[in-house]
């Protein structure tokens, strides 16, 4: 059995074991031990698989053994290899979290992430547009169960307001994303990425039936002007989901977007400055609807929406460095991301809320969860030494050199109100810890706004203080605090080693800027 | 000719709908446009130019093309699943919906009881009116009286009890 032929079992093995958890009445052991068996053994596959493609190499798979051209292929090449690999290790982490709080002790947790992986690993490896479709699908369908997940009462109403946008939102786009593919199929006469390679310059029929689809996935990946619908939605569920889909669901949309553009249209310079007036819009826009918000969680995701375009801005600027630095950062994003979130939903999980008015003085110190949120938040301003920084400054550089210098201003003007964004959440949240504890009287609503720390009260006095307001709590323990921690670190390492992850991305870039080696794999 | 006609009545029919206030119409809405883009994926297939497969030995440049047909399967399948999901979740949740902050801290609890007036209220008005139990049915007829529908959320409980002393 060769690596090829063992492409379909990252699609088939967690759908398996996600059938097989199914059927547990409640959460056991070993649907707890199955969960992580399946992705830490996904997470290792996709290791081997960056390693295997490292050298630029692309291997594909004909499911099934039909001839190239009737089959589905199945392609991995070095950027596919790189998102299973971020993926993988995502859902590892962010399961985790969900473990120790509420949504993962729900039965449903372990099935639904596991297909929500399958359809992942699918979109990320296919090399056919009607299959990417379904696979969107596949991983669109265990999320609208996930959403509703949230078992503690308070978010369950919510959270089915905001399914219903989501799902809404996502079968209308899902709807013309097909449409484009009926197109696509109706004027190339075919859905196989290998065989469309170039359609889109030679035929300005499929370059519009192509468009349809682009514009579909942009729409997934909340480009402006769609981009309302993720602060709406993103917030509404539980913390551990929403750093769960964050990472993964717009990122795929972006990945389709870099896959189509490459080998459909072969970055036909002539669209290009579309995607740079939509990408630089998304980036301003996102940024400023930040501003105004007071809930921890609807902040980041309007920053997602501004960080959406910075990625893609590396796809429409379609030169070698400007794929590399998209690609860089589209990695560094999808990391720092979940970070973020997940260190706010720690927050959220001990505290029942995420705005910043109603968390001022009642949070104590949190150096655990501070150093993880400072570090994530540097990162995603792009302060040296995290991530970010290696990755926008090469995006920068790479909108510079192609000659879009409004784009690059703006992207710079962005990165000091994202910083301003971040400053805002880690104030409300973190000053405790920095500065030592405020007298929590300017910070208690109504009821006993006893100076908890100075008042040596009498014990019983104390106890119900201690009891309605939690003037005091303790800090967060490591074990809740671990995953957001653990992706600062490795943002921080990608921050240190940033010349492997640049030469990695360059790797994928190539493969991207020339995409011979990838039609000739999945034709072959 | 005949059916781009139908894919652009669909279409606009599925706008018209999906533009509407009420979430059931907006879920018909989404029922219609799944139609139009499955035959909009047939004739993908250039069924002007293409035949049925009758026959001993069918010529496969004249006969119907297969693989749009394989497709529709597959977006029906998973439309059909989405538009059922859509459906539970227009009736779950409340009118009240707006103001979830008010209605979670009041420690009711919204299993049982609390929630099934607010299940029929999903499709407006007219669900008092088409009262889909008759009195007497099962241990939901009280429940889904109109006295019940017409009263506030918050006063389920005391709502429910008339209802009891009613029968």
């Amino acid at each position: 059995m060769t690596v090829e032929t063992a492409l379909p079992l990252m699609v088939a093995l967690p759908i398996i074991a996600a059938g097989l958890t199914a059927f547990a009445r409640r959460r056991r052991w070993w649907t707890t031990t199955l969960l992580l068996l399946v992705q830490v053994g996904l997470f290792a596959a996709a290791i081997a698989l960056v390693v295997r493609t490292s050298d630029g190499d692309v291997l594909a798979h004909q499911v099934g053994g039909w001839i190239p051209g009737v089959a589905i292929p199945f392609v991995v090449d070095a950027f596919s290899a790189l998102m299973l690999t971020v993926s993988g290790g995502l859902i590892l982490v962010c399961t985790m979290f969900a473990l120790q709080v509420e949504t993962g002790r729900n039965r449903f947790y372990a099935p639904l992430a596991m297909v929500l992986q399958a359809g992942v690993n699918g979109a990320l490896l296919t090399g056919d547009v009607f299959n990417m479709f379904v696979f969107i699908e596949v991983m669109l369908l265990p999320t609208y169960g996930l959403l509703v997940l949230a078992a503690r009462r308070r978010g369950t109403r919510a959270s089915v307001v905001g399914s219903r946008l989501y799902v809404t939102y996502n079968l209308f786009v899902s709807t013309l994303f097909l449409a484009g593919v009926a197109m696509l199929y109706g004027t190339a006469g075919t859905v196989n990425l290998g065989e469309l390679a170039g359609a889109a310059v030679e035929d300005p029929w499929v370059a519009a039936a192509a468009a349809v689809c682009l514009f579909a996935l942009s729409m997934k990946a909340a480009v402006v002007p769609v981009h309302g619908w993720l602060a709406r939605a993103y917030p509404s569920t539980s913390p551990a989901i929403t750093a769960l889909i964050s990472g993964l669901h717009t990122k795929v949309a972006i990945y389709a977007i870099y896959r189509l553009y490459a080998v459909i249209f072969e970055g036909d310079e002539r669209f290009l400055w579309i995607g740079v007036v939509l990408f630089s819009a998304t980036m301003l826009i996102g940024v400023l609807g930040a501003v105004g918000e007071d809930r921890m969680r609807s902040i980041l995701a309007f920053h997602m929406v501004s960080q959406i375009g910075y990625i893609l801005l590396g796809v429409a600027l379609f030169t070698p460095f400007g794929l590399t630095a998209g690609i860089a950062y589209l990695l560094h994003h999808m990391i720092v991301k979940a970070s973020l979130f997940l260190s706010t939903g720690a927050i959220e999980e001990r505290f029942g809320t995420d705005r910043l008015s109603e968390l001022k003085g009642r949070i104590g110190k949190e150096p655990l969860l501070a150093l993880a949120f400072g570090a994530a938040a540097m990162s995603l301003a792009g302060i040296p030494p995290m991530s970010g920084f290696v990755a926008k400054f090469s995006l920068i550089t790479a909108t510079f050199q192609a000659g879009w210098i409004i784009a690059a201003v703006i992207a710079l003007i962005v990165s000091l109100i994202t910083l301003q964004s971040m400053l805002k959440i880690f104030n409300g949240v973190f000053s405790p810890t920095i500065k030592g504890h405020p007298a929590p009287s300017g910070g208690g609503t109504a009821g006993p706004a006893t100076p908890a720390p100075g008042a040596g009260t009498a014990g019983g006095a104390t106890t119900e203080v201690l009891a309605s307001a939690p003037a005091l709590p303790r800090p967060t323990r490591l074990a809740l605090a671990s995953p957001a921690l653990l992706l600062a670190a490795v943002s921080l390492m990608l921050g240190l080693g940033g010349e492997g992850l640049l030469s990695l991305a360059e790797t994928a870039a190539a493969n991207l800027y020339d995409t011979s080696g990838y039609v000739e794999a999945v034709l072959r | 000719m005949i059916l781009a006609l139908i894919v652009g009545v669909l279409f606009a029919g599925a706008v018209y709908l999906m533009l509407q206030r009420d979430r059931l119409r907006v879920i018909l809405g989404f029922v219609l446009l799944g139609h139009a883009c499955n035959l909009l994926i047939f004739s993908a297939g250039g069924t002007a130019r293409r035949e049925e497969p009758l026959g001993s030995n069918p010529d496969p440049s004249i006969t119907a093309d297969p693989l749009p047909q394989a497709f529709v399967l597959t977006a029906i399948v998973i439309a059909f699943a989405i538009t059922v999901y859509l459906l539970v979740l227009a009736v779950t949740g409340s009118r009240a919906e707006d103001v979830e902050e008010e209605l979670a801290p009041d420690g009711s609890s919204p299993a049982a009881v609390g929630t099934l007036p607010d299940r029929y209220d999903a499709f407006g008005e007219s669900a008092g009116t088409t009262d889909p139990h008759s009195p007497g049915d099962g241990p939901w007829t009280d429940d889904s009286t109109s006295a019940v529908i017409a009263a506030p959320t918050g006063e389920s409980g005391r709502v429910e009890q008339t209802g009891g002393g009613d029968r």
